[in-house]
């Protein structure tokens, strides 16, 4: 078993009276994928976001390569700086350019030089075909585009682990897929990842484990295969009928 | 094969011509009857001579015209300088506005305050309360000078305008933004600076920029302190003739130094709409 990077334990979180999160426990070996299924309001979203601390959590733990991250003494700056977040709606800052929006980051909190950080992001860019597109603002991109700039400006900084939220959600089927193959080139790379979607055939490329929330619970976990095909509880089979009628399986 | 136009086409286009020279024919002859009128009944008034010679003098026109220039000098300056600081403070007083630090909140109580009396307060009686009031008090080292005294106020005055106009714009830009720079380790300071706050002014110019034009017009009033401006050598100059032709002097001064910045802030809240409306988002 190789180390954990990322592990989760007991981790509970309620909006007043309504409890989001459910005594969740997960872990995330190195360079290991796991796929975050289930409902809207199932609690996905809720737990990216107490992963990498833009939410406050009420009880357990959450523990980044080792180091208890929701201890007081923590720095949630220097925190985030080493987890890698994108979002269902891209934010990119609208007022840079695809360039200035990747290298925000290294220059600013990781004191890489100007140039240098611009010639790694040029490199990066021009990998994922994108180069031509530096000098550009994001409105002027598609939005599997601006998606793609979202994720490598996240990836940039070398995170110990991707936070992906809904990223496909809204897009439409074709730019979907330069997303996924994005996605899918970084799991080759080793990434470890942490992804909440609705595709349930690019959970089942790429997921190592596919755990399914439901109301704030791990209901089942298990790999793709088993989780698509072999539903034991009620719940998931709801969930997937659910999604077979809308035609999304 | 070149692409000959349909009858479709040439027909619609015609039509369309036809439309804009009607609209073009209305606006004239609506501008000129509305003219004529206006000139009618301000040209017939029975006392519209007297006006004429006691605001229109030509003669008063130009003998007043050098002073009342030498004197719009230094509301020129007096506008730049309030201008420099009232965007700095304004600045300042929006930043701790929306700040949300615990150890800013006496800041954050102040700025509350002061924005709220000094939107509230006649410019014309800070005018007295500071140009009067402070050298009133006979403090050695502060200075009793009108221009200086009358700048202040109106640097009080405006910094609270614009401070709200800036923390509307810092509010306006979606929260996600704030949550997107955290989220790449930004610290609460460096998201503001790099990714809010360029956003935020941006957004605000336009309205921003009218508060300037608005300062500057202003600047007139420092005069009621004593300070030589255009608006008093217009007042001196009246007061040797009893002629009120320099102060309308004075007025088509002021008029013309705010035009370059009233055009640009409407060119600017143009294309700003075109973009929105380019982005679909309006």
């Amino acid at each position: 078993m190789t180390k954990s990077m990322l592990e989760v334990k007991n981790l509970r979180k309620s909006y007043g009276p309504d409890l989001v999160l459910h005594d969740i426990s997960v872990a995330l070996a190195e360079h290991e994928v796991k796929v975050l299924v289930g409902a809207s309001g199932s609690g996905k979203s809720t737990l990216l976001r107490a992963i990498n601390l833009l939410e406050g959590i009420d009880d357990g733990q959450i523990l980044l390569d080792g180091q208890d991250i929701t201890a007081v003494k923590v720095n949630p700056d220097e925190i985030r700086s080493q987890i890698g977040s994108v979002f269902q709606s891209f934010n990119l800052f609208p007022h840079l350019n695809v360039l200035q929006n990747i290298t925000l980051a290294p220059r600013k909190v990781h004191g890489v030089s100007k140039e240098e950080s611009e010639a790694n992001a040029m490199q990066m860019l021009e990998r994922f075909g994108l180069a031509d597109k530096a000098k550009q603002y994001p409105d002027l991109l598609s939005g599997g585009q601006q998606q793609r700039v979202a994720i490598l400006r996240a990836v940039i900084t070398k995170p110990k682990v991707l936070l992906l939220d809904e990223v496909t959600s809204a897009l439409d089927p074709i730019l979907i897929a330069e997303v996924l193959a994005l996605i899918s080139e970084l799991k080759a790379e080793g990434m470890t990842m942490m992804i909440a979607t609705h595709e349930m055939g690019f959970a089942k490329r790429v997921a190592d484990q596919v755990l399914f929330l439901h109301r704030g619970q791990i209901v089942e976990a298990g790999s793709a295969k088993e989780i698509l095909e072999d539903p034991k509880t009620m719940e998931l089979q709801n969930f997937l009928s659910a999604l077979r009628e809308a035609g999304r399986l | 094969m070149t692409y000959q136009p349909s009858p479709l086409r040439l027909q619609r286009e015609a039509a369309r011509r036809r439309v804009s020279r009607q609209s073009t024919l209305v606006a004239l002859i609506s501008t000129v009857a509305i003219a004529s009128v206006l000139v009618i009944v301000v040209t017939g008034a029975p006392g519209f001579k007297l006006v004429r010679q006691s605001f229109f003098s030509w003669h008063y026109a130009v003998s007043a015209f050098p002073h009342v220039l030498s004197g719009l000098w230094l509301n020129l300056r007096v506008m730049v300088i309030a201008e420099i600081f009232v965007l700095i403070l304004g600045l300042l007083i929006a930043l701790a506005r929306t700040s949300h630090s615990p150890i800013l909140y006496p800041i954050r109580l102040m700025a509350t305050i002061y924005t709220d009396i000094f939107r509230g307060l006649p410019l014309l009686l800070v005018l007295f309360l500071v140009g009067l009031g402070v050298p009133g008090l006979q403090i050695s080292w502060i200075t009793n000078s009108a221009v200086v005294l009358g700048t202040t106020s109106l640097v009080l005055t405006y910094s609270a305008y614009v401070a709200e106009v800036i923390r509307a714009g810092i509010e306006a830009v979606n929260p996600a933004q704030r949550m997107a720079g955290r989220a790449l380790g930004l610290t609460q300071s460096q998201t503001q600076r790099y990714v809010i706050l360029p956003q935020a002014l941006r957004k605000v110019a336009p309205p921003l920029l009218n508060d300037l034009v608005s300062l500057q017009k202003d600047s007139g009033l420092i005069s009621v302190l004593g300070a030589i401006d255009a608006i008093r050598s217009a007042g001196i100059e009246t007061a040797q003739s009893f002629n009120f032709t320099p102060y309308v002097v004075a007025g088509a001064l002021f008029v013309a130094l705010t035009i370059p910045l009233t055009r640009f802030t409407d060119w600017l809240t143009r294309k700003q709409d075109r973009a929105r409306v380019q982005q679909g988002q309006w």
